[in-house]
């Protein structure tokens, strides 16, 4: 059984647009995905896809006015408002995308020190700060006063400890130095074989299919395509989805070449395929009907035309 | 013409300093790479450029910026974290315009939709937001463009679009590029030459 299971997980935002009235924008419909002990899915996709959204949805922290349905479990248990003060921060941890989750007000060092955390804790976070070469005076700092990749490094140690059970890891990586990123990757690739699941989600692709089992590909708010990482190689020959394709082959260590348009804004009331304006393989068949997810060779696509 | 700084020396407060007696020099036109370690004070060279401080010692010499850094600055610069360099409390229309009113082809090239600029910054994810900071950024007045680490918060689709569009823009009208980052790959596609910092 899946650590983590979310299943049909929907989320809109409610907005005022003219004095009291309000509409509702969907932002991401049906979503599936399942993470299993021991192991880590990367969460890879385009900017604004939604990434961010499932994590916070999954730590019970989306903003006041968002609306979702669908279910999340963990273990088995539905993850409900009460579950979820029992488990965050402790075995359910988040590595925060930004760096202003961090309090601006207080010293690095007494803001990752939480109350659950002992002597094994500190001693860990110590080991970890040398790890990715941060230095003890760090702990003295305030936020304003790190680098962009300092922060970063200061993020991940928030999270990355044996405690934790379930990690979110929320672009964890940008802005670092290439060596310090493998070192964070080595970290939490080390974690997953204690038996913690990992939910790594990032753009750097690259990174991800370096320590990941799984890779879910995330377009406007829908899992696209799930594929084995070893499946992100060459021309991208072995992938399913046209979107997972222009993902590999727009890397500028590939091909850097962009497709045209943008990615569709939920609250256009798509009825077809979402990628269906961009993708060169389209038929009218794809207009009409947004694609179920399917079985492939090893994983799972939303789309009618992959082989 | 070109944007010069000449022995510049930055360090904060009595902590070390973070690079002395520093020349650079981007010339029109140019796409310059600057590649090191975090922390070694790539973003605070960036700043320095930029004019949002001065250094503490050498000079930065900029064609046409005011003496009293007042109107819009030929130098601009676009941040790692776009949620930090917008104000929370703005709608993005008003926070696109600030410096000057992008027009629609523009805001095509960049993949904004329109719907977007009734909403708040904590409404948008951080890629769109970069997108607009970078159409705040690109004003017929600017003449160098400081991007410090602009795609990092992108995906490789997106990364590629925007980068294509600000390449052929910044072709179009000279304008120079340095180009912060810790992507070589990156840097090696899109700069004409690179230079190593820390």
């Amino acid at each position: 059984m899946a650590l983590l299971e979310v299943t049909q997980l929907s989320i809109s935002f409610l907005q005022y647009t003219k004095g009291s009235r309000q509409q509702t924008v969907t932002v991401m419909e049906n979503l599936d995905l399942a993470v299993n002990e021991g192991e880590i899915v990367a969460v890879v996709g385009a900017s604004g896809s939604g990434k961010s959204l499932l994590a916070h949805a999954i730590m019970g922290i989306l903003p006041a006015n968002a609306v979702y349905s669908g279910s999340i479990r963990y273990g088995g248990e539905l993850l409900d408002e009460h579950l979820l003060r029992q488990y965050r921060g402790n075995e359910i941890a988040l590595v925060p995308q930004s760096v202003t989750y961090l309090n601006p007000l207080m010293r690095v060092g007494s803001q990752l020190q939480t109350k659950l955390d002992g002597k094994a804790q500190a001693s860990e976070r110590k080991g970890l700060f040398k790890r990715l070469g941060l230095g003890e005076h760090v702990n003295r700092l305030f936020p304003f006063q790190l680098s962009g990749g300092m922060a970063r490094k200061v993020l991940v140690s928030t999270a990355a400890h044996s405690r934790s059970r379930l990690i979110i890891a929320d672009e964890p990586t940008p802005g670092m130095h290439p060596a310090d990123v493998a070192e964070a990757l080595s970290h939490f690739k080390q974690l997953a074989e204690e038996g913690c699941a990992v939910l790594f989600i990032t753009h750097d692709i690259e990174a991800a299919i370096q320590i990941a089992n799984r890779v879910a590909v995330i377009y406007a708010g829908a899992v696209v395509e799930v594929a084995p990482a070893s499946d992100f190689q060459g021309e991208g020959e072995q992938l399913r989805h046209p979107y997972s394709k222009a993902l590999w082959q727009a890397l500028p260590g590939n091909g850097f070449i962009p497709i045209a348009g943008s990615q569709p804004s939920k609250s256009m009331d798509l009825q077809g395929c979402l990628f269906a304006d961009r993708c060169m393989s389209a038929v009218d068949s794809c207009m009409s009907k947004q694609p179920e997810p399917r079985q492939l060779r090893g994983g799972t696509v939303r789309c009618l035309h992959a082989t | 013409m070109r944007l010069e700084g000449k022995g510049i020396g930055w360090r904060y407060g009595n902590g070390p300093w973070l690079f002395s007696d520093y020349d650079i020099a981007i010339q029109p036109g140019e796409s310059v790479g600057l590649i090191g370690p975090s922390g070694s004070g790539k973003t605070s060279l960036g700043r320095l450029l930029a004019g949002y401080e001065k250094p503490l010692t050498g000079e930065v010499s900029v064609p046409g910026r005011s003496p009293n850094h007042t109107g819009y600055d030929p130098v601009q610069m676009i941040f790692q974290h776009p949620e930090r360099a917008v104000n929370p409390r703005w709608s993005m229309a008003r926070t696109l315009t600030e410096g000057w009113s992008p027009d629609a082809p523009l805001l095509d090239a960049l993949g904004i939709k329109d719907d977007w600029l009734r909403r708040y910054p904590n409404e948008l994810s951080g890629g769109e937001l970069q997108r607009c900071c970078i159409a705040r950024a690109l004003g017929p007045n600017t003449k160098f463009l400081i991007a410090d680490e602009m795609t990092t918060m992108l995906d490789a689709v997106t990364q590629a679009q925007i980068w294509h569009t600000v390449l052929e823009i910044a072709s179009k009208r000279q304008i120079g590029l340095l180009v912060i980052s810790h992507d070589h790959l990156l840097v090696n596609r899109i700069c004409s030459r690179i230079i190593p910092f820390g």
